[in-house]
């Protein structure tokens, strides 16, 4: 859909923290001087649209027990990869999993994030990963340091569109 | 496992990870579907997010619908210039995730642009400055071509 410059300012409130109240959309939309019905009808739109992929709360989960995390690159032959892909993707452990392009030095192919709540336990499930589709070429990349981690602000490029 | 004690937070939690109501009173909504009153919903998230539990309550957006290209990229640069290199990384308002991870290639990064030239450019401009001021390799720039899973929900 073709955005308009008021859905791109409902984008931008909403992609900021609801705001504490009992009737969080009734304050944004006197923020956006729009009736809350009106804004109401824009978000569903949105999520019906796909645009919205979610609405609701964003967890640390480092603080909800999911201590550990891995990302695992996978070398899987081409003609492998999306049925690989879709039954990686199925297992509750793996968060994130996508094709990627190999290059000269980069043989892997599919990437997957792994959560679990110790390292023995994201091990070992990459072990039976590895075992049940017969990818034998892989690596892990066990994060040392987070050094950066926020939510896109989306349409806040311009100067004249940020506040 | 979970650091989180009460059940209702809990089931609290794993409701509004998939879904914050959309409704005028949203907090009434969750009070009813877990037995607590409004005010009492309201209390619960806003305590939540006072703890940090909740990094952020809102919307996420599906980059690509919203006409933006994103990709993943990664960079070999010495240890010990790891905080040279994120200087120029994380400022870039487009990089949302930038980790430090053990392999040769150490740095890796999400980068989300309005467009793919903008993308380029941005990228071509980090990996010079990276080469002069961290003495960074070649960027490796690996944008999605499938998507299988992208789940930000964690079962509580």
């Amino acid at each position: 859909m073709t955005l308009t410059s008021l859905d791109k300012e409902i984008i931008k409130a909403l992609q900021q923290d609801l705001p504490q109240t009992l009737n969080p959309y009734e304050t944004l939309a006197q923020q956006l001087h729009l009736s809350e019905e009106a804004l109401l009808e824009k978000v569903r739109l949105f999520q019906e649209k796909g645009l919205l992929r979610r609405l609701g709360a964003v967890v640390r989960h480092h603080q909800v027990g999911y201590t550990h995390n891995v990302m695992v690159v996978w070398q899987v032959p081409e003609h492998l990869t999306t049925a690989t892909g879709h039954h990686m993707a199925a297992r509750p452990e793996i968060s994130h999993c996508y094709q990627r392009p190999t290059r000269p030095n980069w043989p892997f192919n599919l990437f997957t994030m792994i959560h679990g709540t110790s390292e023995a336990a994201c091990l070992d499930f990459v072990q039976e990963l590895a075992a049940e589709t017969g990818i034998q070429h892989y690596q892990l990349l066990t994060s040392l340091r987070e050094l950066k981690k926020t939510s896109m602000r989306y349409f806040c490029e311009s100067p004249a569109a940020t506040e | 496992m979970t650091a989180i004690q009460d059940p209702i937070d809990q089931q609290l939690l794993n409701l509004i990870q998939q879904d914050f109501p959309v409704d005028p009173r949203p907090y009434k909504i969750l009070g009813d579907t877990l037995g607590i009153s409004e005010s009492d919903a309201l209390q619960r998230v806003n305590l939540l997010r006072e703890a940090g539990i909740i990094r952020r309550l809102g919307g996420v957006f599906d980059s690509r619908k919203l006409g933006y290209v994103s990709t993943l990229c990664a960079v070999s640069v010495p240890d010990h210039l790891v905080p040279q290199a994120a200087a120029l990384i994380n400022p870039l308002p487009g990089v949302t995730h930038h980790y430090q991870r053990d392999h040769t290639y150490n740095l890796w990064f999400t980068l989300i642009a309005p467009s793919d030239e903008k993308l380029s450019e941005t990228l071509g401009q980090l990996e010079k400055n990276l080469q002069t001021q961290a003495d960074g390799g070649p960027l490796l720039n690996l944008p999605a071509c499938q998507t299988f899973k992208i789940k930000v929900q964690f079962q509580l």
